[in-house]
C-alpha cells in the first residue's frame, strides 16, 4: 500500500536524519537556550511530529532546517508556558532572526562546543563520557548504562544532575582560549576513550570489564578531528582506538576461548583498520609534540609490526613505556610497563616493578595479579603463581579470561 | 554501603558441584572470587547454600501450618548463596557483583541492605 510505502519511507529519513544530525542539532538547540534537557525534550518531540506530518505531506527539502524549526518552536512554547516573561522576548526576536539567517544556508557545527561542555572540570569524570555519548550520539541511557556497567536508573539521574549542572552553573558553549585548549581538549579525549571501554589485550590476559561503545567511541574521535584537524593526541587517540578495533577478530579463538595479544594469529588482524592507525600516527607526529595517546598508539603500532616482522620489538616497548610512565603513571600503564620490562629484561625484573606499586592501588586489579601470576609461573615459583592466578581469577569478571587464567594456573600445578 | 550480592544458579551449576569433571572448573572460580573478596577486606558476611531440593517451605495460613519440600520448582534460578560487603557505592557493588562466578551463567541480584530502623526517643 502506498500509504505504508510512504510512512516506512518518512520512517527512514526520519531515523536518518536523526543519525546524522542528532547532535548537530542538539548543539545548535543547546547553544542557544543554554539548557541541554529543555533542547533534548524539544527535539524528541520534533522527531515524534515529523513521524506524524512527514508520511502525509511527504519528506521536507531540508529535514534537518525542518526539525529545528519544530524543535525551537517547542522550546518557544515550552518557555511561553512557564511564564510569560519580557526577559524571554529578545530570545524569541534573536530567534526568529537566526531561523531567518540559517535558512537556505548551512548550519554552524556546534558540536565541539557541545564536546567541550560535557568535559569541563565542572562536571563529575564519571559522567563526562555518558554525557557525551548521550547529547551528541543521541544514546538512550539503557544502552550507555550496559557499557559502563552501571544500573541504568542511576546512570539517568547522574545525567539530569550534570545537565543541571550546566545550565545552573551557567558553562559557556565555548571552543576554549588557545591557553587553555590543551588541558580541555586532554578532558574530551579522556571521556571518549572511556567510551571505547578498557578492553585491553595484555600479556597475561586483562579483564575486559567494559565492552564499551567502540563504534560510537571511533565516531567520536572522527568528529574531533575533523573539528580540530591540528591537534596531534587527537589522531593519537584514534589510532589507538583503531589498532584494538583491528584486533577485535583475533582475541576469541573459534570456541571463544580468550587468545592473549602475544599469542594471537595475526592472519586475523585487520590490515586496512591498521594502515589506518599508522596514517592518523604519522599525521600526528608531524607536529613533533608528544603526549600520553600518541605513546599509546606508538606501543600498539609495535605490536601490529608483528604481522609484518614476525616478532615483537621488546625493547622499544620497554623504552615507549618508560616514556609513558613519566607523561602519565596510572596503575594500568605502571602494571604494563612491568610486563615491558619482563619481556626486554626477563621476568625478575618485571616482578621487581610490580613489588614496586602501592599494595592498595592494585589490591583488587585484576592485570596486576594476572600478569603477576604469570611473572612468577615464569620465574618457577610455582606455589606463589597458583596464589596470584586465584586472586586473578577472582577479580576477572569475563569467562573467557576466567578460564583462560584458571587453565594456566593448572599448568603451573603439573 | 553495605550490599548484599545474591546468586542465582541453574539446575546445570547446582548438579556442577559434584560432577567429577565439573566439579574442579566450579569450585576453582568460586573459591577464587571468595579469595578476592576477603582480600579485598570487604566481606560483612555470606556464605553457600545447599542445592534447592534440600529447603523446606513453612507457611501458616488459617492458622494451619503448610510445610512444603524445596522451593517452587517454576523457578529456572534458585538462590545458591550470598555476601554482604561494604563497599562505598552501588557502582562498587556492580563490580563485585559482575566478577561472581553466577553472573556467567545465573545472575546476581545487588540488593541495599536496609539500615537499621530509628530507635524510638532515641
Amino acid at each position: 500500500m502506498a500509504g505504508e510505502a510512504g510512512a516506512d519511507a518518512a520512517r527512514r529519513a526520519a531515523d536518518l536524519a536523526a543519525r546524522a544530525s542528532y547532535g548537530r542539532l542538539l548543539s545548535l538547540l543547546a547553544r542557544d537556550w543554554r539548557d541541554l534537557a529543555a533542547a533534548e525534550d524539544a527535539l524528541a518531540e520534533a522527531f515524534r511530529l515529523a513521524l506524524d506530518h512527514w508520511p502525509s505531506d511527504g519528506v521536507p527539502a531540508r529535514p534537518e532546517a525542518w526539525l529545528l524549526t519544530a524543535a525551537r518552536r517547542q522550546l518557544i512554547d515550552g518557555r511561553r508556558r512557564q511564564s510569560i516573561r519580557a526577559a524571554a522576548e529578545p530570545t524569541l526576536a534573536l530567534l526568529a532572526e537566526q531561523d531567518a539567517r540559517e535558512d537556505g544556508a548551512a548550519f554552524p557545527d556546534e558540536r565541539l562546543k557541545l564536546l567541550f561542555v560535557c568535559a569541563h572540570p565542572a562536571i563529575d569524570a564519571a559522567s563526562r563520557a555518558p554525557l557525551m555519548l548521550q547529547v551528541v550520539l543521541g544514546l538512550d541511557a539503557a544502552r550507555i548504562a550496559q557499557a559502563f556497567l552501571t544500573s541504568p536508573a542511576a546512570l539517568g539521574q547522574r545525567l539530569v544532575r550534570a545537565k543541571a549542572k550546566i545550565r545552573d552553573a551557567g558553562i559557556a558553549f565555548v571552543i576554549p582560549e588557545r591557553a587553555e585548549l590543551p588541558g580541555r581538549l586532554d578532558a574530551v579525549l579522556q571521556a571518549i576513550y572511556a567510551a571505547y571501554g578498557s578492553g585491553w589485550d595484555d600479556i597475561a590476559g586483562a579483564d575486559p570489564r567494559r565492552h564499551g561503545l567502540a563504534e560510537e567511541a571511533i565516531w567520536l574521535a572522527r568528529l574531533v578531528i575533523q573539528l580540530l584537524p591540528e591537534e596531534p593526541e587527537a589522531r593519537g587517540l584514534l589510532a589507538l582506538m583503531l589498532h584494538g578495533e583491528a584486533r577485535r577478530g583475533a582475541r576469541r579463538a573459534a570456541d571463544g576461548a580468550f587468545v592473549p595479544l602475544a599469542e594471537q594469529d595475526t592472519t586475523r588482524w585487520s590490515t586496512p583498520l591498521i594502515q589506518e592507525a599508522e596514517a592518523e600516527l604519522a599525521r600526528a607526529a608531524r607536529h613533533a609534540t608528544l603526549g600520553p595517546f600518541q605513546l599509546e598508539a606508538a606501543i600498539q603500532s609495535v605490536h601490529a609490526a608483528r604481522a609484518v616482522t614476525g616478532r615483537t620489538d621488546a625493547t622499544a616497548l620497554a623504552r615507549l613505556y618508560e616514556g609513558l610512565a613519566r607523561l602519565a603513571p596510572t596503575t594500568g600503564v605502571l602494571v604494563s610497563r612491568a610486563a615491558a620490562l619482563a619481556e626486554a629484561s626477563g621476568a625478575e625484573t618485571g616482578l621487581a616493578a610490580l613489588a614496586a606499586l602501592p599494595a592498595g592501588d592494585v589490591l583488587s586489579y585484576q592485570p596486576f595479579w594476572a600478569l603477576k601470576a604469570h611473572l612468577l609461573r615464569r620465574s618457577g615459583q610455582d606455589e606463589a603463581a597458583r596464589e596470584a592466578y586465584g586472586r586473578a581469577i577472582g577479580l576477572s569478571s569475563d569467562p573467557a579470561v576466567r578460564n583462560f587464567l584458571m587453565q594456566a594456573s593448572q599448568r603451573a600445578t603439573d | 554501603m553495605q550490599y548484599m550480592l545474591i546468586f542465582r544458579e541453574t539446575d546445570t551449576e547446582f548438579g556442577m558441584r559434584d560432577d567429577p569433571e565439573k566439579a574442579p572448573a566450579y569450585w576453582g572460580s568460586w573459591m577464587a572470587y571468595v579469595g578476592a573478596l576477603n582480600q579485598a577486606g570487604i566481606v560483612v558476611s555470606g556464605a553457600g547454600l545447599q542445592p534447592p531440593h534440600t529447603g523446606t517451605m513453612v507457611r501458616i495460613r488459617d492458622g494451619r501450618r503448610q510445610v512444603q519440600d524445596g522451593p517452587h520448582p517454576d523457578t529456572k534460578e534458585q538462590l545458591g548463596g550470598y555476601f554482604v560487603i561494604d563497599v562505598p557505592d552501588l557502582d562498587a557493588a556492580l563490580d563485585w557483583a559482575a566478577r561472581s562466578p553466577a553472573s556467567a551463567y545465573g545472575s546476581t541480584e545487588v540488593r541495599p541492605v536496609l539500615p537499621p530502623p530509628p530507635q524510638p526517643g532515641g
